[in-house]
């Protein structure tokens, strides 16, 4: 009897149920501890793996391994015709968890809809200040901002009017932050002055309930009986917290858990050829990229980025740095979200080419900076392996490139400032929407705030972004999104590098467990086979 | 020896004000903004910032932020986890039993093999036995614990499956944390085969992390006994034809032990620096891996409070190793 076969037989026993055969147990190697069980009060993966894909429900949802979106606590939706009211008919019969500290009385209705936002929302709301959360997700996608109010309009339905048309709104409200608490759970803690335990001792609707939780150790949690979507095919779901990758690669191999995430690069190979694991691989969310700062002198001009873009041999770095884990990028949204452009040409490495065009822009033998990022990131496994080599090219074709690198937060805040000549950096998707990708990286209101690191305005782009807000109807969307491809691969600024590859090395005995394009973990719909 | 002692403990003060200076402003001259690293890439707009700033209390002047900070853990409150937001006080006497059970078994494993193996190649000197334990030693002691931890659970983990990958106790059992130590716990829960499961978790952990104090405390055994039973009394004793064993064990060894156990004393510092790599290689729940994640994340808070919590420990067992030598040799009692 394999390991797992016995933590199966033994689990079913600790249940109390009729028969170890009956009890299905799935281990997860977990790569660390959550924060808290809370995703608006995270921005972490780790946290939201642990909580919001586990334990709770959003009004929508991304459908289980891809970026699209299907109704969950909202059975239906519909859209004014100015884009600013979106009303929610959510759904009956919706059950909360039922713990050792709460027992609801009452199904999901509108009030717990206004109490997960609001919370996040209003600074005087009684759970606002609770365990010092900082709602930094809420922030970052300027929740704030764009909801101008949340009406009540009877126990289940719910309108969110909004300050102005933002299309990405229905994409940001299936993000893990936006996770639906219990109000009456919350009130039952006000009344006993111990609001801080909605954040630890969870009640969520969803297909998971959380039995115990040990610090860095384990988490165990058990099938929801009432959940609306119907009972889980697993019984028990633990989470083994192993932050090392190669600790957690002996612990799949010996049996010790089911699925491992992060595995290192260098085992890959390894577990291509084990008997008992599937490793499972698809493009990630994220692309990878070194942005010219365009308002530097050596930058302005557009022909001096395309040369450098052409001397750059992206396939010597998927190589050499990706070592088979990447896919080359030609345009700033990776293939897995809708409306990213087939027909966009990549740049051609071209050497000679490119010094000819430098030469015409005036710049032959110019001097310039890498910044190198100095962690590994899921969209750049090694920024200085990386900056190295296009270092090379660069000196190549007479261009001479000084490498420098900052501590994390050094580099993100002075990146923002614009220090540098060239950054790598790159971004993961959040939500599946185009917009978060363009909007945020490579807008005009983003070269103001930083976060575009180009430092690229350009109002033909801009406006394009400008008018897909605007408008909900995907098809023109799509249209407007596929035509800023265009346009910032004509302007280049940047270098499109890569999208790396996710592998997910999966035990054998596991069915239907299925990659997640955000990065994430769910266990809802996984089966283990007898 | 009531003055003695609080001559020890009026020490402990200074010391204690020291580490926290230390903990205090070494944590933010090292580069890396804990509200910046919580927003990644994503970023935070100067207005958020500022709000952050206020709520951390990083908007007052360094000094006031260190007086008020040393004032509220002088009224027992560490402050609150930046990442959990749960008091590093609970947070910290969560994991402490893993760290103190796991450090418990690697001392105890140090102490019993390290001075016999000491005592043996020191009586042996010079001989295939002492230069095959001062090697062993001197292996052992070489080998970082993130190297000698891995191979270890690849070998017996992996490859011969004697013992378990990671973790305190097989998830076959669920015993109710009565003392936070596994191994009282599952005693006490009569579970059958979860004692047994904890032993059996323990294994790998205490001898990785047994492993370098180990042969400091061999070495250390080894040259103090060396230098005993050269002593005329040594010679004496064995002239007027005391036995063997007596002569080592009682003459040369009781007066050896004051530097062995100064090392021993020490090692509880090297102990805590290796549970770091340990906790985190075996995914053992305890104050190391804590640690290193807080560090990561520059969660002031738990970073400032741990250090004390683990500096007053070291303090305290150097206190009770003082303690000892008045002990074992009454004339230090009356210095």
């Amino acid at each position: 009897m394999n390991t797992i076969t016995k933590l199966l037989a033994a689990t079913a026993l600790i249940a109390g149920l009729s028969s170890a055969a009956e009890a299905k147990t799935l281990v997860f190697c977990s790569e660390g501890s959550p924060e808290n069980f809370s995703a608006a009060l995270s921005t972490a993966g780790t946290t939201f793996d642990a909580s919001s894909r586990q334990l709770y429900n959003r009004l929508v949802e991304f459908d289980r391994g891809t970026t699209n979106i299907v109704p969950a606590l909202a059975e239906s939706y519909s859209v004014s015709d100015d884009a600013l009211e979106y009303t929610f008919n959510l759904r009956k019969g919706v059950k909360f968890h039922t713990t050792k500290e709460f027992t609801p009385t009452r199904d999901f209705n509108a009030d717990d809809v206004l109490f997960s936002f609001n919370r996040q929302w209003k600074e005087n709301h009684p759970f606002h200040q609770v365990n010092g959360a900082t709602y930094t997700y809420f922030g970052a996608m300027s929740m704030g901002e764009i909801i101008a109010d949340i009406v009540k309009v009877d126990d289940y339905t719910v309108k969110f009017v909004l300050a102005k048309p933002e299309a990405p709104f229905i994409a940001n409200i299936a993000m893990d932050f936006a996770s639906i608490q219990s109000a009456e759970y919350a009130d039952q803690l006000a009344a006993a002055d111990n609001k801080d335990a909605i954040d630890h001792k969870a009640v969520g609707t969803g297909p998971f309930q959380l039995v115990s939780y040990q610090q860095d150790a384990v988490i165990r949690y058990s099938a929801h009986p009432g959940y609306w979507a119907g009972k889980a095919l697993i019984d028990n779901l633990i989470f083994a917290i192993t932050p090392d990758a190669a600790v957690r690669y002996q612990k799949l191999k010996a049996g010790e858990c089911h699925i491992m995430p992060y595995p290192n690069p260098a085992d890959l190979a390894a577990m291509a050829k084990e008997k008992d694991i599937t490793l499972m691989k698809q493009e990630g969310l994220n692309v990878g990229y070194l942005a010219y700062n365009t308002q530097k002198e050596n930058f302005k001009d557009v022909r001096v980025r395309l040369a450098l873009n052409m001397a750059i041999n992206k396939q010597a770095i998927l190589d050499a740095v990706f070592q088979g884990a990447g896919k080359a990028a030609k345009n700033p949204l990776p293939p897995t979200i809708w409306s990213y452009n087939e027909d966009t040409p990549d740049d051609v490495y071209d050497p000679v080419a490119a010094k000819a065009l430098l030469s015409e822009a005036g710049k032959a033998g110019m001097k310039t900076n890498i910044w190198a990022m100095p962690v590994q990131r899921p969209y750049n496994p090694a920024a200085r392996r990386m900056a190295e080599l296009i270092q090379a090219d660069w000196a190549a074709i007479g261009v001479e490139a000084e490498i420098i690198s900052f501590e994390w937060g050094e580099y993100l805040t002075r990146s923002r400032a614009g220090e540098h000549e060239t950054v790598l950096l790159g971004w993961t998707g959040d939500n599946g929407d185009p917009d978060n990708f363009l909007y945020v990286l490579l807008s005009c209101a983003a070269a103001e705030n930083g976060s575009n690191r180009a430092r690229w305005c350009n109002a033909e782009f801009d406006g394009l972004l400008r008018a897909a807000k605007e408008t909900a109807d995907v098809a023109e969307r799509t249209r407007l999104y596929k035509e800023a491809q265009v346009v910032f691969k004509r302007e280049a600024p940047w270098a499109t590098i890569a999208h790396s590859l996710v592998f997910k090395p999966v035990r054998n005995e596991v069915v239907d467990f299925r990659i997640d394009p955000f990065g994430g973990h769910m266990f809802y719909g996984v089966d283990i086979k007898e | 020896m009531f003055g003695f002692i609080l001559r020890r403990v009026g020490m402990l003060i200074p010391t204690f004000i020291g580490v926290s200076l230390v903990s205090f402003f070494f944590i933010r001259l090292i580069p890396g903004d804990p509200i910046i690293l919580m927003s990644g890439e994503r970023g935070i707009s100067p207005e958020r910032y500022a709000q952050f700033q206020e709520l951390f209390g990083y908007n007052k002047p360094i000094i006031v932020q260190y007086f008020d900070y040393l004032l509220a853990v002088l009224q027992g409150d560490l402050g609150k986890s930046i990442s959990t937001k749960l008091p590093v006080w609970s947070e910290f006497f969560v994991r402490f039993p893993a760290t103190l059970e796991l450090s418990f078994v690697a001392i105890f494993l140090a102490v019993t093999i390290g001075v016999p193996a000491g005592i043996i190649a020191a009586v042996k000197r010079a001989t295939s036995v002492d230069h095959s334990i001062m090697g062993i030693a001197l292996v052992g002691y070489s080998m970082p614990i993130f190297w000698s931890a891995l191979m270890m659970i690849i070998v017996f983990s992996g490859m011969l499956g004697w013992t378990p990958v990671s973790g305190r106790l097989s998830f076959m059992f669920f015993p109710e944390s009565i003392t936070g130590f596994m191994l009282v716990d599952t005693w006490l829960s009569g579970e059958k085969g979860a004692f047994a499961s904890a032993v059996h978790h323990l294994v790998l952990p205490s001898i990785a992390l047994a492993t370098i104090p180990l042969a400091v405390i061999a070495r250390q055994t080894r040259s103090a006994m060396l230098e005993v039973l050269g002593e005329d009394y040594i010679r004496t004793a064995r002239a007027k034809g005391l036995g063997r064993r007596r002569v080592i064990g009682l003459h040369a060894l009781r007066n050896a032990l004051i530097p062995v156990i100064t090392t021993i004393g020490l090692q509880v510092g090297v102990l805590m620096a290796g549970a770091i790599l340990t906790e985190t290689i075996f995914s053992w729940p305890g104050i190391g891996k804590w640690m290193v994640e807080s560090i990561s994340r520059r969660d002031y808070p738990v970073i400032q409070g741990g250090l004390l919590m683990i500096a007053f420990l070291v303090m305290f067992v150097n206190l009770m190793v003082d303690l000892l030598y008045g002990l074992i040799n009454p004339r230090i009692r009356h210095q």
